[in-house]
């Protein structure tokens, strides 16, 4: 690896300081122009995030930049590896599908200066940047710092209505983060004091298997964790992701749970690679099928839409963390491990599609109904039939049928746990499909159903909001158009997997 | 005893007391005021790895205390935002408990059949 900034190293500063400056240009000029910076500033992000992955791409190499020209371990990196550009891609593409679609629900003000329209697009960006950070960090404090900014950015969002019901789920979504975020603080200094620096790269050359380092990584996985809602972390999701405005909620949802979940990647694959215990691995499996088995028990049992969709989040979530057992490679070593890598990434980015797609007709259909009781949804499908469309769709990829992009990673994990004799994991993954199959069905069946008196809806949707999420669902279908094997993007910068496995 | 370890010792008290009382005090309040004891254990730990860690004939390794001043400052930054949370609660509901989100449980309780 290149000890200096590579060429196109300036696009990772580009990606974090694009949206910091929008976050201060829409505090200077006010609620009136902040809908305008972030629309402006959102192609131009795009541009940036695509030029990161195509950069990253053609050098077959990380793209790196030193801030200052200083070195590690007194400098900070921001690095871009295959896995950073697909989820910079994936955090930017549905950003700007976010964007277009809130601007309907907060549009600028035209003479009073009103609160929420600032305070979205405001806090759309600075997510957005800090998302970015976290992605390319290649320093575990600076890290810390980014997760902090992303928690920061997203816990308003989930009160933006100001109702208490909503600033209750707030408060509780931010005591969680905070227990998190100070567990992996913990961790860091744990680690600093015994190998004497942060940067991933370094610190993977000096960490050994010794105490120190298992309760560092075990202090801070365990504070991700508390961090990306995996059972019994969850408590904080449903309420806070249901009681969002939609387009925040689709943010919540999509994005801004796989920021911790991309850590715990970066921690057990890049830090201590080799190192990781396959009794630790098996535990985080374990308490990813119990997230899965228990979510989606808990999705049947919903009455609201809304809720029902935050706890298919709760069991998907689950899905991400079934990878650890599968990947996490014993010392004998074996080919599978990079297909349960692959299909543990891919269910992330698919579910982020997915989910804000339902999550955008779920708020649609609360907008057009005035409410989103389950039991109230017939006709809805006559009326909003691109919006039931977008759901259903979306709804694919979470069941995991063909083609979509769950199906792909599930398939992924699936073939792995067969491969690999831990036939276990396999069965939880078939177990949770069907699951997801009956609350998917369960919403489509009543939507679709013939209401007796005609439905009056409270407003008129327009198309152009509907085809929002119809083309973020249409995007988790195209990624099922993969081939079924380790994807080369995601393996650039990971020496230590041979791709292999699922050919 | 070295005074790294009195230190690293008191630093691991004060996480030790911090995480009992986040977990066992159900108000949001006392919640907050707990991870800012946690808080205090772990910038004390940041002290002394910058006392052990001291190389090169300084008195301290720099690198941890820079980090704990962004630590110190992201720590206050959450202490503020959860305050603010927590007033605009209180003002909402009259309550500044957790247990006043009880709409969204009965809520959720009506919602089942």
């Amino acid at each position: 690896m290149p000890n200096s900034t590579t060429a196109g190293g300036f696009l990772l500063v580009l990606a974090i300081v694009l949206p910091a400056v929008g976050v201060l240009l829409s505090v200077a000029l006010g609620g009136r122009h902040a809908e305008r910076v972030a629309l402006i500033l959102m192609p131009v992000g795009l541009t940036v995030a695509v030029a990161i992955a195509v950069g990253v791409w053609r050098t077959h190499n990380v793209l790196q930049y030193f801030v200052g020209s200083w070195d590690p371990p007194l400098g900070v990196v921001f690095r871009a590896d295959g896995l950073s550009a697909a989820m910079i891609v994936t955090a930017a593409l549905l950003i700007c599908g976010i964007g277009l679609f809130a601007r309907a629900q907060f549009p600028s003000p035209q003479e009073a200066e009103t609160r929420a329209p600032l305070i979205f697009w405001t806090l759309l960006l600075a997510v957005w940047g800090a998302l970015n950070a976290v992605f390319i960090g290649g320093d575990l404090f600076n890290l810390y710092v980014a997760l902090e900014l992303l928690t920061f950015a997203a816990v308003p969002l989930v009160s933006l209505d100001g109702r208490a019901e909503t600033l209750a789920a707030a408060l509780r979504y931010l005591l969680f983060a905070l227990f998190g975020s100070i567990l992996y603080l913990l961790g860091t200094v744990l680690l600093y004091g015994a190998y004497g620096t942060l940067d991933i790269v370094l610190l993977s050359g000096r960490i050994h298997a010794e105490p120190v380092a298992w309760a560092a990584i075990s202090l801070m996985t365990a504070g991700l964790l508390a961090k990306a809602a995996l059972y019994p972390f969850h408590l904080w999701l449903p309420p806070a992701h249901a009681g969002a405005p939609a387009p925040a909620s689709a943010l919540l949802s999509g994005l801004v749970v796989k920021a911790p979940f991309f850590l715990v990647v970066r921690l057990w694959f890049d830090v201590m690679p080799g190192l990781a215990d396959q009794a630790a691995a098996q535990m985080l499996g374990i308490l990813g099928a119990a997230a899965i088995l228990f979510g989606s028990v808990v999705a049947l049992r919903q009455a609201r839409l809304k809720l029902l969709i935050a706890y298919s989040t709760v069991a998907q979530i689950g899905y991400l963390f079934l990878m650890f057992p599968l990947a996490v490679r014993p010392e004998t070593g074996h080919s599978w491990s990079t297909a349960a890598w692959t299909g543990g990434v891919l269910q992330a980015i698919s579910h982020a599609f997915a989910k804000a797609a339902m999550f955008m007709a779920a708020g649609l259909i609360a907008e057009a109904l005035g409410h989103d009781r389950l039991a109230g949804l017939a006709g809805i499908g006559r009326a909003l039939p691109i919006a039931v469309f977008a759901f259903g769709i979306g709804g694919l990829s979470l069941m995991g049928l063909p083609p979509s992009g769950g199906f792909v990673a599930k398939a992924m994990l699936l073939t792995a746990a067969v491969a690999e004799g831990q036939w276990w994991w396999a069965l939880v993954v078939l177990v949770g499909g069907l699951l997801a199959g009956g609350y998917v069905f369960l919403v489509l069946a009543r939507a679709l159903a013939d209401s007796i008196e005609p439905l009056a809806l409270l407003t008129t949707i327009s198309r152009g909001r509907q085809a929002v999420a119809v083309a973020l669902a249409l995007c988790a279908v195209l990624l099922g158009f993969l081939p079924l094997r380790p994807s080369a993007l995601l393996q650039i910068g990971r020496p230590d997997i041979a791709v292999g496995g699922l050919r | 005893m070295s005074d790294p370890t009195l230190y690293g010792l008191c630093g691991a008290v004060l996480v030790g007391l911090g995480l009992y009382g986040l977990i066992v005090h159900p108000q949001p309040l006392r919640k907050i005021l707990a991870f800012n004891l946690i808080g205090g254990g772990v910038f004390l730990l940041f002290g002394v790895v910058a006392r052990r860690g001291a190389a090169a004939g300084f008195g301290g390794d720099p690198v941890p205390q820079a980090l704990v001043i962004t630590g110190i400052v992201v720590a206050f930054s959450a202490t503020a935002l959860a305050v603010a949370l927590l007033l605009r609660l209180f003002q909402e509901t009259g309550q500044a408990t957790l247990q006043s989100d009880a709409p969204t449980k009965a809520r959720m309780d009506d919602s089942q059949p």
